[in-house]
Parts: structure tokens; C-alpha cells; sequence
């Protein structure tokens, strides 16, 4: 076993990156694979309580940097699934306390017996950016049909093909399918050929991604979620397998091909 | 009230203007810089061969996650040669 690690990021914040990492660990979990989550928001520490652990830290990140754990000390299991682990974040206000010759220590040292190591990158391309991409062998980057986040996740995979870590794939999360049928929000294609990069995944704006976060159970749980599916099918992309796109991303295909017939585009 | 019709539809809007800041971005050259590569441009070519500067066009295209700068000049003599 030799884990992939994978990095969730988007350069804007409150783009959906924590919420992608809890339902993406959770998915593959319930896949069967052995996954740790790092939560490496330095300072403002988040996956603990979308993920419902906030309550068994006792170790974290900076401790076993600074050598007051051992890394296994600073796995917290997960309370549904025994083969999902959470690296919590530190939350000093000490910048400098994590750095990427750390973060690519500690994901060497859980390579071996993990299947997948996914990262939850802070917002913005400052140290804690760095830090989050330095192990990184995949990078996914969330952004909203929005200009800011469009805009904002360009930056970040212009400074990934320059740091050389390849092309990264997008999530593009918040989609809501009545706005884009009524031309008032980007589509899946727009943002794609905006960005020019390859798309994992479209996950819809759903209630019940705030449910879950309140409950401190990610949505990909619940079967009837919407986006608890469009997360499930991300989850089989990352493993490898082909999954057909959801039925809100064809329906605007449908959409625009009806509307070339019909003269409107 | 006709204007409320034929108003864009927003997501066109938001299309349009991320197509050229995201050129821009990606290039670190604003519309200024670009102004002034092109006056220059005009100068270096009219020392070899006369063109015409007011029909001369260029710029940032983009391609995938490539950017290329475009020029497109027309040549005073050929143009009128073909004329004619
Ligand atoms: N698909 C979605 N539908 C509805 N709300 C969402 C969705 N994805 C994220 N949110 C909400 O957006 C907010 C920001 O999400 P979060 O994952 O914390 O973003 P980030 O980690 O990028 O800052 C949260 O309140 C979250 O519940
Ligand atoms: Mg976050």
C-alpha cells in the first residue's frame, strides 16, 4: 500500500475546500480504503467539526511537528468509519510553525499503510497554501460558479503548472441549475472553458450540506443528498473508475442544445 | 420595459469579462502595457515597411491554458496593389 496524497485547495475562501475534504475522505471510507484527512488551516482549524470530532483532539499537527507526539498520538479515528483517521490543525497564531519539508515528512511516514492522504489546504497562496501542495500528488481546486472564485482558482493553477505539479483537476461546487437554465450563473462548460482544465466533478448548491455540517456528518452519508451523490461520484473518479456526470450537469446540455435549435444561442 | 428583455442574461456577462481579466492575469500585462508594446511595435515595423498604424490590431488570445499574442497588420503597399 502507498498512499496517494491529494491536496484540496481554491485560492478563494468559503468555496466549499473542508466540505469537499470531509465528504471526499468520508466516501472513499465508506469505499473501503484507509484514509487520513490533514487539516491544514493553521490557526483556524474546521475539519474537526464538519467531520463531528471536535470533541476527541488531543494531539494535533504542531505537536508532532514539534515532537510532543507520535503521529499515531495525533490520528483521531473516525467515530463511523475505523479506517478514517483526522490530522487536526494547531491553532496557534504562529505562521511559521508548519513547514513543507514537515508536511512532506509526515505524509512519507503515512504513505505506507494508507490508501489515501487528502489535504485540506487553507484559502489564499500564502505559506499555508505552500504548505498544503509541498507532498501533494494530486491537487483538486474548488471553486463556485462565481467571478471572484473563477477568478481566484485560475491564480492557483497558474502557480501550480509554474511550482510544476501538474495540470490540477476542478471541482466545481454550488452549481445551482435553475440560475444557470436561466443564464444568471456560469455553467459547468463556461467555467471549464474558462479554466482549461479537467473537471471531477459538478456538486449542486443542496440544504443539506449545511445539515450535515451542523450534524458533523458529511452529506455523502445520507443516499437521497444530491450532493452527497455528486461527492460518492468524485470519489469513484479519484479511485479510477468512470462515472457517468449527474443529470444536472446533462440537463443543461440538453438546455443548450435546445436553445441552438431554437435560435436563442 | 423593452430594455428588460433585451437586457444580457448575466451569466454572459460574467463570462465575458473573466475571459479578459483571466488574459490578463495570466499574462501580468495590463491594457496600458499592451497600449504601449503596440506603439512600439508600429515604430520597429514602419522602419522596414510601410503600414498602416490605425489598421493594425493586437491582442491576447486565448488557447486552452496558453496564451498567445496576436497580431494582425496589414501592409499599405500590398493592399493597394491588390486594389487596383
Ligand atoms: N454544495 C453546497 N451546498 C450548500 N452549501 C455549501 C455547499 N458547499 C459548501 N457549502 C457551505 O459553504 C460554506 C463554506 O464551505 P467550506 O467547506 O467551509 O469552505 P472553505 O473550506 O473553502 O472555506 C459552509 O457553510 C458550507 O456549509
Ligand atoms: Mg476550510
Amino acid at each position: 500500500m502507498t498512499a496517494q496524497v491529494i491536496t484540496v485547495t481554491s485560492g478563494k475562501g468559503g468555496v466549499g475546500k473542508t466540505t469537499a475534504v470531509a465528504n471526499l475522505a468520508t466516501a472513499l471510507a465508506m469505499d473501503g480504503r484507509k484514509v487520513v484527512c490533514i487539516d491544514g488551516d493553521i490557526g483556524l482549524r474546521n475539519l474537526d467539526v464538519i467531520m463531528g470530532l471536535e470533541n476527541r483532539i488531543v494531539y494535533d499537527i504542531v505537536d508532532v511537528i514539534e515532537g510532543r507526539c507520535k503521529l499515531k498520538q495525533a490520528m483521531i479515528r473516525d467515530k463511523h468509519y475505523p479506517d478514517m483517521y483526522l490530522i487536526p490543525a494547531a491553532q496557534t497564531r504562529d505562521k511559521n510553525a508548519v513547514s513543507p519539508s514537515d508536511m512532506i515528512r509526515i505524509c512519507n511516514d503515512l504513505r505506507p499503510d494508507t490508501d489515501f492522504v487528502i489535504i485540506d489546504s487553507p484559502a489564499g497562496i500564502e505559506r499555508g497554501f505552500r504548505n498544503s501542495i509541498a507532498a501533494a500528488d494530486r491537487v483538486l481546486v474548488v471553486t463556485n460558479p462565481e467571478v471572484s472564485a473563477v477568478r481566484d482558482a485560475d491564480r492557483v493553477v497558474g502557480i501550480l503548472e509554474a511550482e510544476e505539479k501538474g495540470t490540477p483537476s476542478l471541482i466545481l461546487n454550488r452549481l445551482n441549475p435553475t440560475l444557470v437554465r436561466n443564464n444568471d450563473m456560469l455553467s459547468a462548460e463556461d467555467v471549464l472553458d474558462l479554466l482549461g482544465i479537467h473537471l471531477i466533478g459538478v456538486v449542486p448548491e443542496d440544504e443539506s450540506v449545511i445539515i450535515g455540517s451542523n450534524r458533523g456528518a458529511p452529506v455523502v452519508t445520507d443516499p437521497k443528498s444530491r450532493a452527497g451523490q455528486a461527492f460518492r461520484n468524485i470519489a469513484k473518479r479519484i479511485q479510477g473508475n468512470e462515472v457517468p456526470f449527474m443529470e444536472l450537469e446533462q440537463q443543461n446540455i440538453l438546455w443548450t442544445a435546445f436553445q441552438r435549435l431554437t435560435g436563442r444561442k | 420595459m423593452f430594455n428588460f428583455f433585451r437586457k444580457k442574461r448575466s451569466a454572459e456577462s460574467a463570462k465575458e469579462r473573466l475571459q479578459l481579466v483571466l488574459v490578463h492575469d495570466r499574462t501580468d500585462l495590463t491594457p496600458a502595457q499592451l497600449e504601449s508594446l503596440k506603439d512600439e511595435l508600429i515604430t520597429a515595423i514602419s522602419r522596414y515597411i510601410e503600414i498602416d498604424p490605425e489598421a493594425v490590431q493586437i491582442g491576447l488570445e486565448r488557447d486552452g491554458r496558453s496564451q498567445r499574442l496576436v497580431a494582425d497588420i496589414p501592409l499599405r503597399g500590398v493592399s493597394r496593389h491588390r486594389a487596383g
